[in-house]
């Protein structure tokens, strides 16, 4: 099949406001593109032909190839990953498009996220997020039996659930506020239906949206974007679970005076 | 090259205990002083980097990917194993290590593997603590499956992702050190030497692959957890990224590598379907506990599936194998489908496949029983193949997964660099000649949360705190070398793109080295990938320069590394001249199966540089059998 691609180009890091700025859209075509191609392949088709013409090459984040690392992201066509739902845009085959089909790829806008190069993003504020708040404080040693707490199975399939966020930021892409809040949904529904999550469970709350704060992700207005464009189809409950978590915690919330460990001989 | 593995005396119950014991210890207000280098953030060197964290040193951690999170631990699919004897089926340290050293058909070493069986208890309690959601039955505890190679059930697993949920609980405690300040994370930073000041390890040179600036850290130790080489084959499981570089480097700085001809081959993958294949994916061997694996019984049988009656199917796993049927270890499973498809009875278009079909199950569990267990796999399948599995059999074929061999390390973990150590996938040291289903968790974790962070101390005890700042003369040099080399290749300015090369080693790689091997296949292999590798500096073609991002620069390093490594590999096959786990050589085989020749190759093969251009040296870690007595592995 053919295809006409109009792919993002930037050669440098995003610096002005307006991002038009400092890329631009540059038309290619490919005239052997077999269907059973993923869309990362069809793109690996295009840069082998850019090189042999001397053309830098499209640069793209990907890494495993089948959805499960988080590392590709582009929207095509406008939608993150592409037109499948529930699919990484690795995993999207090139027999979801038309013969003779116009796709535009452009990488993940959102101010938290910005371009380095062509597609690829920067999106260490996930990571920054994470690192607030969203894990379980025990230290490598020597805890408990593994069976020792018994965890309904509802429960651990809720927080399975939310745990299976590959953290590629398409939900960010896919909201018009450029919100994170399925993303940090995830991260405190997955700890908040485990017991050994619980103890945490109002500092990660209130760290957790802290955290999204500065780092400049915008506020859920209920548009359901973000699950629609998740390939992991991360439920918007996740989405209350933290409003109702964040909510508690700011109740709970009392000036707790620390003593201090030293000072009894 | 000394070979000392210095494993602790007395009985193997107790060896563990001993070392731990006779370890000198860093005592708290001293660890602080120290600094760690880790290279790789997935299960071994995220758990590494968090662990020694939380004791008090300074860690450094590199990721080449744009986040710890996305290190290919994530992609491990079917389980871990740990012999917790939760189903009360007769499980036990003991048998855990009894399998793994046979399934492994006797080319590991002991001490190492019966430390791995009794740490991987601690392993599943330490993950559930961190928020790790295994699978669990309806009374509340953990569930558990089957694997290949075993017939009890101890594998922990989580749907058809237990790598990436163990994986974020490596990463969760890796990003609270972050947080804390006790790690400086760098990821998008690529490990491209290791800088070694008085002939120990004591700094990485690295490439920001961001801004492109080549730099290095200095350290007191390093700590090497960067996966294998199974890349080497172009066609593999691994992520796009994995590669050899960080281990090859290491070697020509003089850390011996060991068995690199032990490559797995995984059963069940999904078949290639062209050229423009960019990776194999996959399907977790947890589906061999309720798929069973066919081909016609006649050549060349074209009729669809569903129109070839039982009698005129052959389950051959069941036939061949009656005592663990389609549970067969990868070896043997990969072995068999080859030899149908040799017999011209494979499957599909390109008759490279076998049937892994699920409907006797669906029909006995039922449908929604089946999509609990593995809807994830099955819908991945359903994209990759536009099939419906619950309608028709699965076609699969086996594909290069993982890797044995890696650099040498004693029972410590340090290779034969003073200060170095190495972790996980990336060092040789407990699967032996074939590694069993659900045991790459469990080694990199066991390695990075439980033996690291207690062996390191033996070495640091022994070193003067900051004894070594990166403005050493070494450092510079590393630098400088590492940098020519980016300038000659960019240089060249040929015709050929990198995958091109890449593509070209990878068909030798499996056509004279893959599933089986012999001695003219491995003798030609020689002779064509320093060919190869000659066209490589030749007429290689990268656009773009040193600054900023170039990902045909990052993946030109890696080639180049893979061209010269490929070739030990080759080397490595040639040399060994018996069959043992996934290095099958035609030789040697009893109609099929492979056959070791213990009086002369009961050994780790070791390799050591000698310079570019010169034929490395074999040296030999003698393997000795105390505890599980050398025998005849059988499945029958």
């Amino acid at each position: 099949m053919k295809v006409t691609l109009n792919i993002w180009r930037q050669s440098k890091a995003s610096t002005k406001a307006d991002f038009r700025q400092d890329g631009k859209l540059v038309r290619y075509q490919l005239d052997h593109v077999s269907p059973d191609m993923s869309f990362l392949e069809m793109l690996d088709v295009l840069n082998e032909q850019l090189t042999q013409q001397g053309e830098e090459p499209v640069a793209f984040d990907h890494d495993c190839r089948e959805g499960i690392c988080g590392s590709c992201g582009v929207a095509i066509d406008g939608v993150p990953h592409g037109p499948e739902r529930g699919t990484t845009a690795c995993q999207l085959h090139m027999r979801s498009f038309q013969d003779g089909a116009v796709i535009t790829v452009e990488p993940w806008r959102a101010a938290a996220f910005p371009v380095l190069k062509d597609l690829v993003v920067d999106r260490s504020a996930f990571d920054r997020v994470v690192q607030a708040g969203a894990f379980i404080s025990v230290n490598t040693g020597a805890p408990q039996d593994a069976n020792a707490i018994p965890v309904p199975k509802a429960d651990a399939d809720r927080a399975f659930d939310a745990a299976t966020c590959i953290g590629c930021g398409a939900c960010v892409a896919a909201c018009k506020n450029a919100s994170a809040m399925l993303f940090v949904g995830a991260k405190v529904s997955h700890f908040v239906h485990l017991p050994q999550g619980r103890v945490e469970r109002d500092q990660r709350a209130r760290n957790l949206v802290a955290a999204m704060d500065r780092e400049g992700f915008g506020n859920c207005t209920n548009q359901y974007e973000c699950e629609a464009a998740c390939p992991k189809e991360i439920p918007v409950r996740v989405i209350a679970e933290l409003n109702r978590e964040f909510v508690r915690a700011k109740v709970r919330e009392e000036p707790v005076v620390d003593k201090g460990r030293g000072g009894d001989g | 090259m000394k070979l000392d593995a210095r494993i602790p005396s007395g009985p193997i119950q107790k060896k563990w205990d001993e070392r731990r014991f006779e370890t000198k210890l860093v005592n708290p207000a001293n660890k602080r002083k120290y600094k760690v280098l880790v290279v790789g953030s997935g299960l071994a060197g995220a758990a590494a980097a968090a662990s020694l964290a939380e004791l008090g040193y300074q860690v450094e951690c590199f990721c080449f990917q744009d986040s710890p999170r996305r290190a290919h631990s994530i992609a491990a699919q079917g389980g871990i194993n740990a012999a917790k004897n939760y189903r009360n089926d007769g499980d036990s340290i003991w048998r855990l290590f009894y399998d793994t050293v046979k399934g492994g058909d006797f080319r590991a070493r002991e001490a190492n593997v019966y430390r791995l069986a009794q740490l991987s208890v601690n392993i599943i309690d330490q993950a559930v603590a961190a928020g790790v959601p295994f699978a669990r039955d309806y009374g509340g505890l953990l569930d558990n499956r089957s694997f290949g190679g075993a017939q009890v059930s101890r594998t922990f697993y989580a749907r058809g992702q237990t790598g990436q949920q163990l994986l974020l609980g490596a990463y969760a405690s890796l990003s609270r050190q972050i947080g804390l300040k006790a790690v400086k994370m760098f990821s998008r930073t690529e490990m491209l030497d290791v800088v070694l000041v008085d002939g120990h390890a004591k700094g990485i040179v690295v490439r920001d692959l961001v801004t492109g600036e080549v730099r290095a850290h200095a350290g007191d130790a390093v700590v090497l957890a960067t996966g294998g080489y199974g890349n080497v084959f172009y066609l593999s499981t691994n992520a796009k990224g994995c590669n050899v570089t960080a281990t090859w480097r290491a070697y020509k700085r003089g850390a011996g590598f060991a068995n690199p001809c032990y490559t797995q081959i995984h059963p069940t993958c999904i078949p290639v379907s062209g050229d423009h294949q960019s990776k194999l994916t996959l399907m977790s061997e947890s589906l061999r506990n309720d798929g069973r694996v066919w081909v016609p019984k006649k050549p060349g049988d074209k009729r669809k599936a569903a129109e070839i009656p039982d009698d005129e199917r052959d389950y051959y796993l069941e036939r061949k194998y009656p005592s663990f049927g389609n549970l067969a270890p990868r070896d043997i499973a990969s072995r068999a489908a080859k030899q149908v498809c040799d017999e011209g009875r494979g499957i599909g278009d390109t008759g490279l496949g076998v049937y892994l079909d699920f409907r006797d199950s669906i029909q006995r569990l039922g449908r929604d029983a089946i999509a609990g267990k593995y809807g994830n796999l099955f819908h991945m399948y359903a994209k990759i193949t536009a099939e419906d599995p619950y309608a028709q059999p699965m076609r699969i074929f086996p594909a290069v997964h993982y890797t044995m061999g890696g650099l040498w390390v004693d029972y410590d973990l340090m290779s034969t660099i003073p200060g170095m150590f190495v972790l996980g996938e990336a060092n040789f040291s407990d699967h032996g000649a074939n590694r069993l289903g659900a045991s790459a968790l469990m080694q990199g974790l066991a390695d990075g949360y439980f033996v690291i962070p207690y062996t390191i101390a033996g070495y640091l005890a022994g070193q003067k705190a900051g004894s070594v700042q990166g403005n050493r003369p070494e450092f510079a040099k590393a630098i400088g070398e590492v940098a020519a080399m980016q300038k000659k290749l960019l240089g060249i300015q040929g015709k050929r793109t990198v995958d091109d090369f890449h593509k070209a080693l990878g068909k030798i790689m499996w056509g004279r080295c893959g599933m089986a091997r012999n001695e003219q296949g491995l003798q030609q292999a020689l002779q064509e990938i320093p060919a190869l590798r000659d066209e490589f500096w030749r007429d290689v073609r990268i656009v773009g320069g040193e600054a900023g991002i170039n990902q045909s620069l990052e993946k030109a390093g890696r080639v180049a590394d893979f061209l010269e490594f490929g070739e030990l590999l080759c080397r490595d096959a040639k040399e060994r001249r018996e069959s043992c786990g996934g290095h099958f050589r035609e030789e040697w085989q009893d109609d099929g199966e492979a056959r070791r020749d213990d009086d002369k190759f009961c050994h780790a093969a070791v390799w050591e540089y000698q310079g570019p251009g010169k034929t490395p040296t074999r040296h030999q870690e003698p393997l000795t059998f105390e505890n599980v007595h050398l025998a005849v592995r059988s499945y029958k």
